[in-house]
């Protein structure tokens, strides 16, 4: 398992290299010159944009850009620094708390609502409320999230506090502690909702018709015993997978729903360093949610043994 | 050995003492889209304490749903049991409340299934699946159902039972996982046991190992066997008797000895003709023609009659009743005496 875990980690470096490298030649390759960027309207002074160019090493060639930058990561902890000269792990340090804060709470929800229904649904499955449930899960997938965002921002976070004069669920920033998350993390969640809700279902559904099930009925068991124990062991699998695998998507995923609700999150700071073409920023912030998603699938596919005893590792 | 008996159900040796167990008349049938498919139509039999009945068939001749109609894990809907009675005991057990058979099931009726692999749970350990009969029916600790369990594993000579306790499935061979299969059905010394062709997915010298296995136990414990197999060389050695099924019906029923010697239906002729023997080799195969009836649309008369040698006339318009030939030899053929005597026409 240890020996499993080191060769894991790895194999994660040239993931991190090659990630790293892609974003770095996508983000060099965006027309514009940031020099001129900086200047915003004004045309620079060409001898001091030389000076600049020559401080940043824009006249270097691409790759040795690339060296410049990943051994000051990988050495020095060095995400480098914006124009402005403030290091980018300063800028990604508080933002990167408010992000995660939000997908966990999200993955909380979609684990809690989406294997909740998925799994009502399929014991009640072909009657009214399967059919309900699945007919909501499609409207949670097709209504976009700026639809969702504002919709219940309006309806639970303005109205509701009109109506009963308590601010349940805030509308826009990070004020009120945990609660702020709430509505947020529901809309961030919504389709990974639906579609963990299906998942579930489906993986119930099929779990419930293999041969151990009915050997386990034909053990005299209950009903109860019977779903609960031997199925939902087993259902549970997959849906450990897709949880696990959406914490990535969560986190890169949140720009709009952050611009929502105004949460300084790292989506937000993304968005606004593409804008600016702030290549450190965008690379930083690239490599660490890669890091993320690294580390999360890690802990699937070592949740996946302790799930699944026919998986095993060398 | 006292047995905690449920209310509903006699106890042993009680007023409803007759054959262990008796199935009468059984209709069992699946509402599909496109049809209703007969699976079962009409089926009897009877098993006695220590007997062996073996059932015979091939694949969708009704054996399998049969002996879930039984154990009372089909599916219903879509399955339906329009007509007929189980009676266990004396008592039917189609009657019973869900609760009343949840208690018969395992604990005084268990079963057996074909491919142990897929029948065991592959997340739990072999003890634990095991000692999950005597903790839930029996309320023993964890601890000492684990000791249940390393002792059925001995009683059915799985090597160094004490350590594989705490195996999974998929790390036993396949001759073992069915061990633990039988090791899990006798746990509560079943009166029944239900083995749905339980060496179809062995080795042919795993299978006669499973086979001794299963005779020694019921030997021990005086339990009525019933052998569903498509297979007529595993039963010869171990069946008393032999149900034949065909497209849902008893079409033959005798005491295995009988039955080898001269079969009484041209279907089991067919059956018996199709194995292959040592003293005809280098002949081709006989096989019997045609294919299984639909069930959707079974044929007129006679279900066998599109493949059967001896069809006359009123095979097709008259479906043949199950004819007596002595007092325990029965055959549904209009011409059973053309077949016991050998000739074909």
């Amino acid at each position: 398992m240890g020996r499993y875990v080191i060769r894991r980690l790895i194999q994660a470096i040239p993931v991190l290299l090659g990630a790293t490298l892609l974003i770095f030649c996508i983000v060099f390759a965006l027309p514009g010159d940031p020099i001129a960027a900086l200047f915003g309207d004004k045309r620079p002074d060409p001898a001091i944009a030389e000076v600049l160019r020559e401080q940043y090493h824009l006249n270097d060639p691409l790759l040795l850009q690339y060296w410049y930058y990943i051994s000051g990561v990988l050495f020095r902890g060095d995400f480098g620094v914006n124009f402005a000269d403030i290091p980018v792990s300063q800028i990604m340090a508080g933002k990167f708390q408010i992000t995660l804060n939000l997908a966990l709470t999200a993955l909380t929800m979609e684990a809690v609502i989406g294997v909740g229904l998925g799994l009502w649904a399929a014991l009640r499955r072909g009657k009214a409320t399967d059919t309900m449930i699945l007919a909501s899960t499609l409207l949670l997938i097709s209504v976009p999230t700026l639809v969702t965002g504002f919709v219940l921002q309006l309806l639970l976070g303005v109205k509701l506090k009109q109506w009963t004069g308590a601010d349940i669920f805030p509308v826009a920033g990070t004020f009120a502690g945990w609660r702020s998350y709430l509505l947020p993390g529901f809309v961030l969640a919504g389709t990974s909702i639906a579609y963990l809700t299906r998942l579930t279902r489906t993986s119930l559904a099929e779990t419930l018709r293999a041969d151990y099930i009915r050997t386990a009925t034909a053990k005299g068991l209950s009903r109860r015993r019977v779903v609960g124990r031997h199925g939902l062991r087993n259902a549970l699998i997959p849906l450990v997978t897709y949880l696990g695998a959406d914490l990535g998507n969560l986190m890169g995923g949140a720009v709009i729903t952050e611009t929502i609700f105004n949460l300084q999150g790292i989506g937000n700071q993304l968005f606004t360093s593409v804008y600016l073409r702030e290549q450190p920023v965008v690379v930083g912030i690239v490599t660490v949610l890669v890091l993320v998603y690294i580390l999360a699938n890690l802990v699937v596919d070592l949740l996946y043994a302790v799930l699944d005893p026919r998986i095993r590792y060398e | 050995m006292t047995k905690t008996t449920p209310d509903a159900l006699p106890a042993e040796g009680g007023p409803g003492d007759g054959p262990l167990l008796a199935v009468d008349n059984l209709h069992v049938e699946f509402q599909t889209r496109a049809g209703v498919v007969r699976a079962v139509n009409g089926v009897s039999y009877t098993v006695g304490a220590g007997e062996t009945l073996a059932v015979l068939g091939e694949s969708g001749s009704g054996k399998s749903v049969t002996a879930q109609a039984i154990m009372g894990i089909l599916d219903m809907p879509p399955a339906v049991i329009p007509k007929g009675e189980i009676r266990f005991r004396g008592t039917d057990l189609l009657k019973l409340s869900e609760d009343a058979r949840t208690q018969v099931r395992g604990q005084r009726i268990a079963m057996i299934f074909q491919d142990a692999l897929s029948a065991l749970n592959p997340v739990f350990t072999v003890g634990w699946q095991i000692s999950e009969m005597f903790r839930v029916h029996r309320g023993m600790s964890k601890a000492d159902g684990m000791k249940k369990a390393v002792e059925l594993m001995d009683r059915v000579r799985i090597p160094a039972a004490r350590q594989r306790v705490h195996d999974y499935p998929h790390q036993f061979s396949g001759g073992m996982r069915q061990r633990i299969m039988i090791a899990m059905s006798i746990a509560l010394d079943p009166e029944v046991l239900i083995a749905d062709e339980p060496t179809t997915a062995l080795d042919v010298t795993v299978q006669a190992q499973i086979m001794e296995l299963l005779a020694d136990l019921q030997r021990e414990s005086q339990m009525g066997l019933i052998l569903i197999t498509h297979d007529l060389g595993v039963v010869a050695d171990v069946a008393d008797k032999i149900a034949v099924m065909y497209a849902g019906r008893i079409v033959e029923n005798a005491p295995v000895y009988d039955i080898y010697k001269a079969p009484a239906h041209p279907y089991t002729k067919g059956l018996l003709d199709s194995i292959p023997r040592v003293d005809l080799k280098g002949q081709e195969l006989y096989a019997i023609k045609g294919l299984p009836p639909n069930l959707l649309d079974l044929p007129s008369g006679c279900s066998f009659n599109p493949r059967c040698p001896y069809r006359q006339d009123n095979c097709v318009t008259d479906a043949p009743p199950l004819y007596e030939i002595s007092g325990v030899r029965s055959s549904a053929c209009h011409y059973w005496r053309e077949v016991l005597d050998g000739e074909r026409q």
